[in-house]
């Protein structure tokens, strides 16, 4: 609301960060995939105090009917704050924000997901904020991209997603709530590791184009760290499964 | 179908250095800017841009500040895309796209401080100026966003407000009879780059917009950036993002000079 930059200390005197972490180091990070049933694809994500689910339902029927398209899958996205995820109790109707983020987490999903594959179908991506605690929407993209994935989907990558900030003058990646809200930048940023392509960039804040350039490559490293993770998140589901498999083959 | 065709002919002029409307690559459309067009509103301006055409209004009033900033001006920008622009709006709430537009200027506005909130505070923890700046797109041919913006600035640096006045009771009063500009600390510029294909170019026009891969749009405030919004079904490479950022500052100098121009001769 145009109250940064108030001073508050967010970087401590031994050069870390209020959490103790070094700027250029991102949260612990937790993905588990699969955990919602009815879902044709779901995954968990927990980085810090954010916490959020991601369903997928999908390839399905379109309706309302009028909204197919001949050529390719549509995707839809909700991306929604639960009344109890924030400091004040948030309305669970969709606020304008909400509205926003959900529009730009579709068009960094969408460039990975093969939509030709699927004509006159929707795939819908249902996103939960459970905790928020910063970079919610990067988040988002991490659990939604594993979800989309573990349902079968065919992609060309996964997209992986990491925010950098500024405080104090300095660049830091995965912004905390605290850090967004008395920092001087926010800068979500998601792409495609394996294909080098950007698929979210967003900036709240001043920063000069050099600094921008340098904002990039620190997510971009951010991003390819974040990349390993999810991948083994999926392959741990799959070695779960032949676990499964294999106990009921015995009995 | 048609967009398939008409995308190859946007392509093959580009790939010659051409556009569909004769614009090199680089070349921002015509740009007219028309201030205080509508007289019950303390600021107001109509920006072409080509064919596109949005008209943006500035209304205040006094209310109550936020808890989290007991000292400073309200500022909330809205924005509406009529029927009457286009065949493909339909009346109703603001969309996805209206949302987006309209929170997008409104990062760019507020980063840049255009307005010195601070100055718009009555009585600390009681009493502010609101400033409404409601944008509305009346014929649309492509970028939207950047008519949009220009139109919200215009309007903002033009716009003339009464004077609150306190009386010794601490009632806050409004006195219509002498008014004053807004206080303005910096002019912010919104460039928006279309990706067409591996090409980019400035300021689509609808045609473009329809074909093109993915937009990204820069509010550029002394030199620097405030607000960046990457928009579009597809990505972008690296090299391209910073491409389009250069190319989107050096259109923000060009469009900062005219509307110096404008304001200044009003």
């Amino acid at each position: 609301m145009g109250v940064k930059s108030k001073g508050l200390e967010l970087i401590r005197p031994d050069g870390k960060r209020l959490d103790g972490r070094r700027p250029d180091e991102i949260r612990e990070l937790k993905i588990k995939v699969g955990i919602l049933e009815n879902a044709d694809g779901s995954a968990y994500i927990e980085q810090g105090d954010t916490k959020i689910y991601a369903a997928v339902y999908g390839p399905r029927e379109v309706h309302p009917r009028h909204l197919a398209l001949p050529n390719r899958a549509i995707i839809r996205c909700r991306y929604h704050m639960t009344p109890f995820s924030v400091e004040e109790r948030k309305s669970p109707a969709p606020t304008r924000r909400e509205i926003e983020l959900s529009k730009v987490i579709r068009e960094a999903l969408t460039p990975a997901i093969i939509v030709e594959h699927f004509p006159f179908s929707a795939i819908d991506v249902f996103i939960e904020v459970i905790n928020a605690d910063g970079s919610t929407r990067c988040a988002s993209i991490i659990a939604a991209s594993v979800a989309l994935a573990s349902a079968g989907i065919p992609m060309r990558d996964l997209v992986a997603a990491c925010s950098v900030g500024k405080i104090n003058g300095m660049l830091v990646l995965d912004v905390t709530d605290v850090e967004d809200k008395y920092g001087e930048v926010d800068m979500p940023f998601a792409m495609m590791p394996n294909r080098n392509e950007i698929t979210l960039l967003q900036l709240d804040g001043v920063l000069s184009l050099e600094e921008i350039e340098k904002a990039i490559s620190m997510a971009t490293k951010a991003c390819k760290e974040i990349y390993e993770k999810q991948k083994s998140a999926l392959k741990e589901k799959y070695i779960e499964l032949r676990k499964a498999v294999e106990e009921s083959a015995k009995t | 179908m048609i967009p398939k065709l008409k995308k190859q002919q946007i392509m093959d002029l580009l790939s010659s250095g051409r556009r569909i409307d004769g614009r090199g690559l680089e070349d921002l459309r015509l740009v007219e800017i028309k201030c205080q067009c509508v007289k019950n509103a303390e600021g107001s301006a109509e920006v072409r841009l080509g064919k596109t055409l949005a008209i943006a209004g500035v209304k205040t009033s006094i209310g109550t500040p936020f808890a989290d900033a007991p000292d400073m001006g309200v500022m909330i920008v809205n924005a509406e895309f009529l029927p009457i622009a286009s065949p493909t709006f339909e009346p109703g709430p603001p969309d996805e796209n209206a949302i987006e537009l309209a929170r997008v200027i409104d990062r760019g506005l507020r980063r840049a401080e255009i307005i010195d909130l601070r100055k718009l505070c009555i009585v600390p923890g009681k009493a502010v100026w609101e400033i409404w700046i409601d944008i509305h797109a009346l014929n649309h041919d492509g970028n939207l966003m950047d008519a949009s913006a220009l139109a919200a600035v215009a309007a903002i640096l033009m716009a003339e407000v009464p004077k609150a006045v306190v009386n010794e009771r601490g009632e806050v009063t409004i006195d219509k009879n002498e008014k004053q500009r807004l206080p303005i600390k910096n002019i912010p510029i919104t460039v928006t780059i279309a990706k067409i294909g591996d090409k980019l170019v400035v300021d689509p026009n609808l045609d473009e917009e329809e074909v093109s891969d993915a937009f990204l749009t820069a509010t550029f405030v002394n030199d620097k950036i405030c607000a960046i919004q990457k928009r579009g079904e597809k990505g972008l490479t690296m090299e391209e993002t910073m491409r389009a950022l250069q190319v989107a500052r050096q259109k923000a100098r060009e469009l900062f000079k005219i509307i110096k121009e404008v304001v200044g001769s009003e």
